[in-house]
């Protein structure tokens, strides 16, 4: 039996790696599949609806699930059902709790009450759970509808605090800012493609259009001073300011350029589409369609639903079938969850691989290898198809790059696993690639990650080349440091770390940090090599350029003391995982400082985070300089 | 030997000072990454990187104490150790090969490095559509120019550089025929209008816009987006006497002008000019942004590059990581108002821009020299303990 569990272990894996990739149970007859792939232009990019709608998700409420703590079951399946809502039915969708607010101040500013964040779980099991954190105590998303009072003074409070300086604001400044931020986000998802206070959008503009011809003559005449109807002037002025509304609000370009139009970015929010039917006199198709589609999803009419999606398939995909084959891929890419399937993956190698050095030493090694190696596939091939999306190198900005140190630390793992063959590429790897991947969630909480490049940095030789290799140093620094931190753990807490480990974790570290060394140095100078290029300038002593310095400094530093003999085991191992300090500064640290030209994203939360981390490291080297024989593995450990 | 001279040999090629040497530069680039908050890119670089030791200065008192080694001190040492252990344990080896050119590649780097902090020069040229231009312009750096208008064809400038304007001196130009007494200068200033009378502390100006405006200090700014607005009071004196005291700032618009033996003179403090043997006319400028975004996706500037001898005559496109190297300048796109038609390039000139490729290629090579010969050797040494161990025990003696 022993002897089939890393094979039963790796069949399970790839079960649910394979169980990503089948289609979701169809629980309506809407074809909202299909309706999720509809490419729209957002934010300079063709994407499908799919991603609209997870990333809008994530930015408003931080996670991709609509739901209330007391109440597991979803409010809808997926999250572009909720975008139809927020679409088609916004007054269903005001109910939805999905506006994410922290703060205790801003609560209060909007008259939002305890009684309000309170939850009432349903069962003392649930409420026990609750009382030791390990379930939310109170609420923290809350439906437009529940806010929608007070929202007049967020937006003063917002626009009070607009004028400062981003780094000078207060918490409280930068919480209303935040959440004006998503309140407005949300508007501009309701009013993308039909009025929401319209109670049949499709019926006003079959009216609109109508009386446009008529309409437009008595603008005319009122104009030249000629007689006209008051009433139609009247209505169609009306008309006009609720159009010029849904424009200033326009988010979703939904209208796709005319037929002989070639420019593929000049796609039109539904409300510049409809100011120009004044000039034409004749409302756009695309426009109508998403008319139609609102009617037939509040009526429940499936059948005219799935027509009109197809309709708008049809009508674009010959048009763009390159954007069509992105936006369908990157829809099925966004279902099957690559990098959160591979973060449980991780979790579970991890702990198979620590287990292992107990019990059934080569069995759960070997299970837990190949847990890693399936990790490691699912995200190559989630980071090769946001190549081929975005038409990039892999790491094109903060959220790519926890992707790729993730995956280039895990990738040496496998090969270091391959190598010794105990267990320890399988802990270390687990352990980096769920971090890099956590790391890599919350910086998706910004918005769309697949975001276009500043003109200075694009580059694809030079992103290719100088960004890759200098993360890939990043890669190998961060593991170099995870295996010094297993020898510290494992060799002063626990009894399992023999002579012979010790000496190969020794080996590993030495070799990975020559590695680091190798590919931090030639990332930075090419780095400076790309600066000459674009900037005049090889070196500008600018915070990110340092923190690359650092890396390649530090490395050199634990390299030349381990030649000159002034450290052994022990200060080699101190120093790796020092190396975690200085690669966590470089990677966030020099973000946070606000100033240089590298500085491409601004966190705060972060900042606690990196300080807990390098608090916990510097304990962590504190702890390596307890006196050997006070290790327990060394205690006991016979002179050999 | 004599064992002094030993003893200094043996320092200076350890690699305890080497590892002691990289923990200060450690320190000292981590430090002044946080200094920038304050004092901004350029005044860390002079602080912390372009001097022998960074000064501290006792709060209240005028006394700098020098607190840590600086980019020069600590560089300098570090190149002097890297050139000594070369020399010192030098033996050619293949094995050691990957390593020695690593090293030599960081010689030409921290060279490079020095070569490019005494030698560069940064400047900038801006141009509006239809302009042209044959001078590059310091970013930060001010000259006082005195031109002789009375030829309508051409005129005759001398140009008097901020550092002699500084000293508060006499000047005496062989093509001037008077001499100008600098009475005051101001590193940063501010004019307005005003009597004056009110500021007894500076010189009177009675000539031009002096009797009409106040000149206010202000202290020397170090901010990366902003610069120093210098102010001087320039007292012209010729053989027939005193002709006046004139205020000149760059906020001033219009130069200021004197007659002087039939002659008109025209004063005024500009950013400090480097003439070209080539003009350069900004054609057309684009700046595209992705759509419904503000993200810039381009900046172009078209120019027409026309060389004195008449040998070059052409048009160049310059865009974002795509620049113009003509006459041992370079010149970058930098910034760019499309509404206004206009564009700034920044100018570089570099001799020793070579040198960190060259030192990319050694490190580079010589790293993956020396890392790929480890790997191998230890893909041996593994191969043949399997020969002589079964894998199998052998794992699982490492793992028990």
């Amino acid at each position: 039996m022993k002897r089939f569990l890393p094979l039963l272990v790796l069949l399970l894996g790839l079960g649910y790696l394979a169980s990503a990739f089948r289609p979701a149970k169809a629980k309506t007859d809407f074809d909202l599949a299909g309706f999720g792939r509809v490419p729209v232009l957002v934010n300079g990019r063709i994407k499908p609806l799919d991603t609209v709608a997870r990333t809008s998700l994530l930015t408003l409420q931080g996670r991709q699930r609509v739901s209330t703590p007391e109440n597991s079951a979803p409010f809808v399946s997926a999250p572009v059902e909720w975008l139809a809502d927020v679409l088609f039915n916004p007054a269903k969708a005001d109910t939805y709790p999905t506006i994410r607010i922290d703060s205790p101040e801003v609560l209060a500013l909007l008259d939002v009450t305890e009684a309000d964040t309170k939850i009432a779980y349903d069962s003392a099991a649930k409420r026990t759970m609750a009382v030791l954190g390990f379930l939310p105590s109170h609420k923290s998303r809350f439906s437009y509808d529940r806010l929608r009072e007070k929202l007049p003074e967020l937006d003063r409070q917002a626009r009070l605090a607009d004028p400062i300086e981003a780094q000078l604001r207060t918490p409280f400044q930068k919480q209303v800012i935040a959440v004006r931020n998503r309140v407005v986000l949300y508007l501009q998802l309701k009013t993308a493609v039909q009025m929401p206070d319209s109670p049949d959008f499709l019926q006003e503009l079959e009216l609109f259009q109508q009386a446009l011809p008529a309409g437009v003559q008595a603008i005319l005449a009122k104009q030249r001073g000629a007689p006209h109807d008051e009433v139609t002037v009247k209505v169609m002025r009306q008309m006009a300011d609720r159009i010029a509304y849904m424009e200033q609000l326009g988010h979703l370009r939904v209208v796709p350029p005319a037929a002989e139009n070639t420019d593929p970015t000049a796609w039109k929010p539904t409300g510049t589409a409809l100011l120009e039917a004044f000039g034409t006199l004749k409302l756009d198709e695309s426009v109508m369609d998403y008319a139609r589609l609102g009617r037939a999803w509040r009526t429940g009419d499936a059948a005219t639903f799935n027509r009109i999606v197809a309709k708008l398939h049809d009508s674009i995909e010959p048009r763009y079938p390159e954007a069509m084959r992105k936006s369908d891929v990157e829809a099925r890419f966004n279902a099957a969850g690559p990098f959160y399937r591979s973060m449980a993956l991780y979790v579970w190698a991890f702990l198979l691989a620590v287990v292992s050095w107990l019990k059934w030493p080569r069995e759960l090694a070997r299970a837990a290898a190949w847990l890693l190696i399936l990790a490691l596939v699912a995200t190559t091939g989630g980071i090769f198809a946001r190549m081929w999306i975005e038409g990039r190198p892999p790491v094109t900005n903060l959220y790519s790059s926890a992707l790729f140190v993730g995956w280039g630390a895990v990738l040496l793992c496998v090969i270091l696993e391959g190598v010794f063959r105990n267990a320890i590429g399988s802990v270390a790897g687990g352990l980096i690639g769920f971090a890099t991947l956590l790391i890599a969630h919350h910086l998706s909480l910004g918005g769309d990650t697949m975001e276009m490049m500043r003109a200075v940095l694009d580059s694809n030789f030079w992103l290719a080349t100088h960004v890759v290799v200098i993360t890939i140093g990043y890669s190998a620094t961060f593991l170099a440091g995870f295996l010094a931190l297993i020898y510290v753990v494992r060799g002063l807490l626990t009894r399992t770390l023999d002579a012979g480990t010790a000496d190969a974790l020794t080996r590993m570290v030495y070799g990975i940090v020559c590695f680091a060394t190798l590919f931090s140095l030639v990332g930075t100078v090419l780095g400076g090599i790309w600066a000459d290029q674009s900037w005049g300038r090889f070196w500008g002593w600018d915070p990110k350029e340092n923190g690359a310095l650092l890396i390649v400094i530090w490395n050199a530093v634990i390299l030349h003391a381990r030649w000159g003999g002034l450290v052994k085991q022990r200060g080699l191992m101190a120093l790796a995982i020092f190396g975690n300090v200085v690669t966590a500064w470089s990677w966030f640290g020099t973000n946070m400082l606000g100033v240089g030209l590298h500085s491409y994203g601004f966190m705060d939360a972060a900042f606690y985070w990196l300080i807990a981390f390098v608090v916990s490291q510097v304990a962590v080297i504190g702890l390596a300089q307890v006196p050997l024989d006070k290790w327990r593995s060394f205690r006991t450990a016979p002179a050999a | 030997m004599s064992p002094v001279v030993r003893q200094f040999r043996d320092f200076f090629v350890s690699l305890k000072l080497t590892v002691v040497l990289l923990s200060l530069s450690l320190l000292l680039v981590f430090v002044a990454t946080l200094d920038q908050v304050n004092l901004g890119i350029w005044a860390v670089q002079e602080k912390y990187f372009r001097s022998f030791f960074v000064l501290w200065t006792i709060p209240g008192a005028p006394i700098a104490l020098p607190v840590f080694p600086g980019g020069y001190l600590i560089g300098g040492l570090l190149l002097i150790n890297l050139v000594a252990a070369h020399v010192y344990r030098f033996a050619f080896t293949w094995k050691k090969l990957g390593i020695q050119l690593a090293h030599a590649g960081v010689i030409a780097l921290l060279v490079g490095e020095l070569v490019t902090g005494l030698l560069q020069e940064d400047s900038s040229m801006r141009l509006e559509v239809g302009e042209t231009k044959k001078y590059v312009e310091s970013f930060r750096e001010h000259e006082l120019a005195i031109l002789d208008r009375t030829d309508p064809q051409f005129d005759e400038v001398v140009a008097i550089p901020e550092a002699l304007l500084a000293d508060e001196r006499s000047i005496q130009h062989a093509k001037l025929p008077f001499q100008v007494n600098v009475k005051a200068w101001l590193p940063n200033a501010t004019l307005q209008m005003g009597d004056p009378s009110g500021r007894a502390d500076l010189p009177r100006a009675n000539q031009g816009i002096g009797p009409r405006v106040q000149v206010i200090p202000l202290p020397i700014t170090y901010k990366s987006d902003e610069i120093n607005l210098p102010a001087a009071f320039v007292e012209i004196v010729t053989t027939e006497g005193v002709a006046g005291t004139w205020v000149v700032s760059p906020i001033i618009g219009m130069p200021q002008s004197f007659q002087y033996q039939g002659r008109t003179w025209e004063f005024a403090i500009r950013l400090r000019r480097q003439y070209l043997p080539f003009s350069l006319t900004l054609l057309n400028v684009t700046h595209e942004v992705y759509p419904g975004t503000e993200i810039p996706k381009n900046f172009a500037s078209r120019v027409r590059v026309k060389s004195d001898d008449g040998q070059t005559d052409r048009e160049v496109l310059i865009f974002m990581n795509n620049p113009l190297r003509h006459g041992g300048q370079t010149f970058y796109q930098y910034q760019m108002n499309a509404a206004g038609r206009m564009s700034v390039f920044q100018v570089v000139s570099n001799p020793g821009w070579i040198l960190p490729y060259v030192a990319c290629v050694m490190m580079g090579l010589g790293l993956t020299w020396q890392f790929v010969g480890s790997l191998v050797g230890f893909i041996r040494r593994r191969a043949a303990a399997d020969k002589a161990e079964p894998a199998g025990r052998r794992a699982g003696a490492e793992i028990s």
